[in-house]
């Protein structure tokens, strides 16, 4: 499968105007690629993964085009994209663990579940339980109701039922988020297991946790303000990240073993700009300590490197090590 | 200096509140002046409930807790107010913790309609404004806002310079940064730094260990309302002795190193055991381990017999 | 983050003016409170109009409609108009007294139980459980046994104290979830009272709420208030909606065909309580946005 967004403008209407929350996003997924989303609050990437399924009424769609598998994917007619959601494209919505019906067994649910999306639940049981038995889950809970399982336990429910179909494409928006620790790193290895497993062709793993994405990712997509900021293969981004988004992104998680008496970590000032009247040029620019006067103009989301692309005009002056601009 | 011996809560639901509900059982810490205390937990460990203990929002079923030489579950009225002066806290959630239909400065004129009611209003104004100084805010974009139209960023630092306004000895950071983006939860970490070099002592509540590793002295590790091990944060995290700590180091996810199909390294034999054969007879025994550093029986709350 | 974070974050528009705008659109909420205006001015100005004791002998016997006595007479003379007018007044004031004794009871035991919990819910529950089971008519007819002379006072009064539970009931289950709130928990560590947390941060958060509340107790007030003068337990003297159908009935309105006598009464409290409760549904999609069809 492979999945080719060009140009890809979604705003959400509201009484004060549109809101802009994509405004402009350009990539490629190859077949068999986990592509990691990440960015921070508002900055775009739940409305990306919502919008290559679902347009909720809010959302409209103002420009750019969609190819999946070399066909148009007409994500802007909501009857149209019924044949593809669930069996081509389908997605663990944020929250989706605290979405289950609380006065349904488990097994009731995914039953009315198929039913709806016209596949017989008892044609497919065997299969649905041979996967619930691979995340680590015993049969017994199809007959539980949500209340008895943990959230680890409900989010890998969760992850088979989306992906019982065997999509091409799936996504998972922030499904480590409201985990412990130790669930975190079973659901995300569960995950990167359905892409191993040949369950799901291609996944976007949207989140704002750069080091569980580390882990499974191969490649990572960096998302500010509505727009795409850099791009690359998970190793090159944390060895030579060249967005100085990126950049001080990284700089500022603390990994096991940094402490604050020995190296001080640095954020970044400032806040995103608003999407209702984002401002013109790089988005970025208010916040960045390397803007220049080119900045007033928009940089385009270019390729540095095979597999490498970057939306800022000082990309090449950044070939240091990472630490050199916290 | 904050006390906390073998402090317990225990719900009691059901009909008639006839089953028992552990919620924290037999906790005990220290957090001194000038110290960051790292309380580390999954959801479901007491870690909250302790922070609410402390500041006495909810009961406290078994223990003592003590402020110097005060009791802290008996104060009322002026005492627990004058209790408040030293002891504050901050919530995890800054938009729920600033109620959404006034202006921010309404946390502040909460605080001066009980403490500061004798001051002029420029007294008053110029105070706030110092507190706002620490924490890197101005008055004059701030105050006039509804909490939404702020960032969560900046609400958690303005809840912070709230707890300033006061003679805040202690301060109870109950996850205060795992509503905040990277890039602002730094900023916020390295305030309470700069708050513990002025001599506050800091209780950080949370789940995140690169975080507590990060910012604290002392870290406690608590799984199911008991102490498993604690100490020295760098004894601690240098040296994991408990299962369940070793467990959760290597399921963080770290930016440097994949994780491999290590198995987690067996920690050998419990060390309670080896300091008292018999068994811990039911309490939380915390054995020494190196100096600062103690860890509790492997099996607590397995209900195996040693 | 969601659609729905994103756009609360950047709209600059005020939550009073998104109200406004909404309520100037609202059809139930203009066309209700269109007919309720229409009746308190009818109210207030009726009797400047035909001043004079609404239930002197003025005019004809039972005669229809027509220029001069706009809802025609009652079998003994009566100006239909001036009582209609008379009674709209005090069909208002024992709805809004009733009304208000209801609210203020119903709040201070809803706040008080959901908010301190434990041992004084349970006691307040059962004070609630208590009214609310009470026959209120048969309550009624022992007091009336008792009162030789009532007024609407009294009416408002008894109204009041019977009409209260099921306020507090929603009142308590609101605060329940409002109490758990950290802005609560951040006022109490600032060392605020008990009393001053529910009436400064509580309390406001709710005042949508609270003013629907009202609005129900009122039109339920008036629609009581009309019941018991229809059977005749209302108020000795004057004249109220529910008087005048008493009257209507007891002196063979019906089958002398004289409908001027009882139509404006009952149109008038159809009109007046139904306006109420739609303008309660209209006010309630206002303030909750989740039940505006967008």
């Amino acid at each position: 499968m492979s999945l080719q967004v060009n140009d890809l403008r979604v705003y959400y209407r509201t009484l004060a105007g549109d809101v802009k929350a994509l405004d402009g996003v350009t990539f490629e997924i190859a077949d068999g690629e986990i592509m990691g989303l990440a960015g921070e609050s508002g900055c775009g990437k739940t409305t990306l993964g919502n919008s290559l399924v679902l347009l909720d009424g809010r959302m409209k769609q103002v420009g750019g085009t969609v190819m999946l598998d070399g066909a148009p994917l007409p994500i802007a007619d909501f009857n149209e994209m019924r044949h593809f959601r669930y069996r081509d494209i389908s997605i663990i919505p944020q929250y989706a663990m605290s979405a289950l019906n609380p006065t349904r067994k488990i097994g009731k649910m995914i039953g009315e579940l198929l039913e709806s999306r016209d596949v017989r639940y008892r044609e497919i049981r065997p299969e649905l339980e041979r996967r619930l038995g691979l995340v680590g889950l015993g049969l017994d809970v199809l007959q539980r109701y949500p209340i008895e399982l943990s959230g680890g336990m409900k989010q890998r429910m969760v992850m088979v039922v989306s992906t019982l179909l065997d999509p091409s494409l799936l996504i998972a928006d922030e499904i480590t988020s409201a985990l412990d620790v130790s669930s975190q790193k079973a659901v995300a290895q569960a995950l990167q297991s359905f892409r191993d497993q040949k369950f799901v062709r291609s996944m976007i793993v949207v989140t704002h946790d750069v080091s569980i994405l580390y882990q499974i990712a191969d490649t990572l997509a960096v998302m500010y303000a509505g727009k795409l900021a850099e791009k690359a293969a998970t190793d090159v981004m944390m060895q030579r990240a060249k967005h100085p988004y990126t950049r001080m992104l990284i700089a500022s998680l603390p990994e096991v073993g940094v402490r604050y008496t020995e190296h001080k970590l640095t954020g970044i000032a400032g806040t995103p700009p608003s999407l209702l009247n984002p401002p013109t040029g790089c988005r970025f620019r208010d916040r960045c300590p390397l803007a220049i006067e080119q900045c007033a103009e928009e940089p385009p989301f270019v390729e540095v490197e095979p597999g490498h692309s970057v939306a800022c005009w000082r990309a090449d002056d950044v070939a240091a090590p990472k630490d050199s601009v916290a | 200096m904050l006390t906390l011996d073998r402090v317990s809560k225990v719900y009691k639901v059901g009909a008639f509140g006839g089953t028992e509900l552990p919620a924290v059982r037999d906790v005990s810490f220290t957090i001194a002046p000038g110290e960051v205390v790292s309380l580390i937990g999954e959801s479901g460990s007491g870690k909250s409930t302790i922070g609410k203990m402390i500041l006495r929002l909810i009961g406290i079923n078994g223990g003592i807790i003590t402020l110097g030489d005060t009791n802290v579950a008996t104060l009322k009225g002026a005492a627990l107010r004058d209790y408040y002066r030293e002891v504050q806290g901050v919530f995890q959630d800054p938009f729920s913790s600033c109620n959404p239909i006034f202006k921010v400065e309404h946390i502040f004129s909460l605080v001066r309609g009980v403490y500061f009611h004798s001051l002029s209003g420029a007294e008053w104004r110029s105070k706030v404004a110092e507190a706002l100084g620490a924490v890197a805010l101005e008055p004059g974009q701030v105050l006039h806002k509804y909490p939404h139209q702020l960032s969560g960023g900046q609400l958690q630092r303005l809840l912070v310079a709230r707890a300033l306004l006061l003679d805040t000895k202690i301060l109870v950071a109950d996850e205060i940064i795992s509503m905040l983006d990277a890039s602002t939860r730094i900023d916020v970490l390295n305030l309470l730094g700069e708050l513990k070099s002025r001599g506050l002592g800091i209780l950080f509540i949370t789940h995140d260990l690169s975080l507590g590793n990060y910012i604290s002295e002392k870290t406690v590790i608590l799984r199911r309302g008991r102490v498993v091990e604690m100490g020295e944060t760098s004894k601690v995290f240098g040296n994991p002795t408990h299962p369940y700590t070793r467990m959760l180091i290597a399921s963080v996810p770290q930016l440097h190193k994949r994780w491999g199909d290590e198995a987690i390294a067996d920690p050998g034999p419990c060390r309670v055991h080896a300091a008292s054969p018999s068994g811990p007879a039911g309490t939380a025994l915390l054995v020494e381990v190196e100096p600062d550093h103690s860890v509790a029986c492997f099996r607590i709350d397995e209900g195996v017999p040693c | 983050m969601s659609g729905g974070a994103i756009v609360a974050s950047t709209e600059s528009v005020g939550r009073r003016r998104e109200i406004l705008y909404f309520a100037l659109r609202g059809k139930k909420v203009l066309i209700s409170s269109s007919i309720l205006v229409f009746f308190a001015v009818i109210a207030v100005a009726g009797p400047l109009i035909r001043p004079g004791d609404p239930n002197a002998f003025v005019g004809p016997l039972a005669a229809p409609p027509d220029g001069q006595y706009w809802f025609g007479t009652t079998t003994f003379g009566q100006d239909v108009f001036a009582q209609f007018a008379s009674g709209l007044r005090a069909t208002f004031t024992a709805g809004l007294l009733g009304g208000s004794i209801a609210a203020l009871i119903g709040m201070a035991v809803g706040f008080v139980a959901g908010y301190r919990g434990g041992v004084i819910d349970e006691i307040l529950n059962m004070v609630t459980n208590v009214v609310l089971v009470i026959p209120t008519l048969a309550l009624l007819i022992v007091i009336t046994a008792y009162l030789s002379a009532r007024g609407i006072f009294v009416e408002a009064l008894f109204i009041g104290l019977t009409s209260w539970p099921w306020a507090a009931r929603a009142i308590r289950a609101q605060t329940f979830s409002l109490a758990t709130r950290d802005f609560v928990d951040l006022a109490r560590i600032s060392g605020v009272r008990s009393l001053r947390v529910i009436f400064s941060e509580i309390a406001p958060n709710m005042s949508s709420y609270l003013f629907l509340t009202f609005i129900l107790l009122f039109g339920g007030a008036i629609l009581i208030a009309a019941s018991l003068d229809f059977i005749g337990l209302g108020p000795t003297e004057g004249t109220s909606l529910g008087l005048m159908m008493y009257n209507a009935v007891a002196w063979s309105a019906l089958p002398l065909g004289l409908w001027w006598w009882f139509i404006p009464p009952g149109i008038g409290i159809t009109a007046i309580v139904g306006s109420l409760y739609v303008l309660n549904v209209g006010l309630d999609e206002i303030f909750n946005p989740r039940l505006r069809e967008s």
